[in-house]
């Protein structure tokens, strides 16, 4: 695979998520949506670093490999937070807000101490191994989360169109990456599985941009209606 | 072993999470009210079928794209490739797997009649801004 279709795509899903930060600014909706801007906004950072590390140091490197890893993990965190602000938007109504920061909190602390006793038990790269690893475990959990959490949008009948677009766009993402990482190991870290990564990486950005833009904060949908099943 | 398990069960969720999507799309353009062009362009009165669909995005093909319906729009077709390959080979054996799948059909359909009445009046749009000039 040509490496100037993986910096284009690369490309277009940073121009994606500066896309997402600035409908959120149009849309006045930048405060409400915060972790999910922080996160763009992380991830934007990200590639500025990634793309210095590059230039300077070349891709074989350490330091490129140490900024591409850790960046990463990073970005997981703030997806996992971002995640978690979804949560605090449906439960918002019920006064969940304490606990669901603090279970989040147990849970990535969990999530932590298990990637760092799977890395322990070898010592050759166990920094690189521990953000890769960890980054793994936390889409992992993310999925499950996520599942919960569209759980919860159909059992409390959610109606607001963005925060369902979000849940599900965010569902699909982690699935998707989930599936990749699995993939990967599947096949023997091949090199034609690398492109998954960045092609996943648009979903996302292009997804929440899409319904940050068609769909305002007064956009209701019926819930019956998500249901595969119908009542 | 353990990476064909997360394997499995993220696909799994992936195609759950994949339908859930498409559903809410449909959801969110069913309070839409057709424009009396695209039921006379269309023939369509008020709800669309299943057999529809192809013969509306051949009129969409006809009108200019208008860039926040493209995420939406390639998703359910891929939604209804599914649901129509579905339909021929699962909902010949089960009955009760046919009336979900064209109901299904219907809403794909319903969706891609929605995105053709806001192309049509954002053609208009064009057409008005342009006569400004």
């Amino acid at each position: 695979m040509s490496s100037s279709i993986i910096t284009f795509i690369w490309y277009f899903g940073t121009a994606l998520e500066l896309a997402f930060v600035v409908c959120s600014l149009v849309r006045r909706s930048f405060l409400r949506y915060f972790f999910l801007n922080l996160y763009f906004l992380s991830a934007l950072s990200s590639s500025v670093a990634r793309d210095f590390a590059l230039s300077q140091f070349g891709v074989n490197s350490h330091e490129y490999r140490y900024t591409y890893f850790y960046t990463d993990a990073l970005l997981t965190l703030a997806l996992y937070v971002a995640l978690i602000s979804l949560y605090a938007h449906v439960f918002g109504e019920l006064r969940f807000g304490r606990y669901i920061r603090l279970t989040a909190v147990l849970l990535l602390l969990g999530t932590a101490l298990f990637s760092y006793g799977v890395v322990a038990q070898s010592t050759e790269r166990l920094s690189t191994n521990f953000a890769y690893v960890l980054s793994q475990n936390l889409y992992f959990v993310g999925l499950v989360l996520t599942y919960i959490l569209w759980g919860a949008v159909l059992k409390l009948r959610e109606s607001r169109t963005r925060i369902v677009q979000f849940v599900l766009s965010l569902g699909l993402y982690f699935s998707a990456y989930a599936a990749s990482y699995a993939l990967v190991n599947l096949a023997s870290k091949s090199a034609e599985m690398y492109i998954l990564a960045p092609v996943l990486g648009c979903f996302l950005p292009l997804s929440w941009t899409f319904t940050m833009w068609r769909h305002t904060d007064d956009s209701r949908l019926v819930p019956a209606r998500l249901l595969a099943v119908a009542r | 072993m353990m990476a064909a398990i997360i394997f499995v069960i993220s696909v799994a969720t992936l195609m759950m999470f994949f339908v859930s999507y498409c559903r809410s799309l449909m959801a969110s353009s069913s309070r839409h009210t057709l424009s009396k062009e695209v039921r006379d362009v269309t023939g369509i009165p008020n709800m669309a079928s299943g057999r529809d669909f192809a013969r509306v995005m051949q009129l969409l093909r006809l009108c200019p794209e208008r860039p926040e319906d493209r995420t939406g729009l390639q998703a359910v077709g891929i939604y209804y490739d599914i649901l129509a390959l579905l339909e021929k080979t699962i909902g010949r054996l089960v009955p009760s797997w046919h009336a979900w799948t064209e109901q299904e059909l219907s809403g794909c359909a319903n969706y891609a009649v929605v995105v053709l009445d806001r192309r049509i009046a954002f053609s208009r749009e064009i057409l008005a801004q342009q006569g400004e000039f």
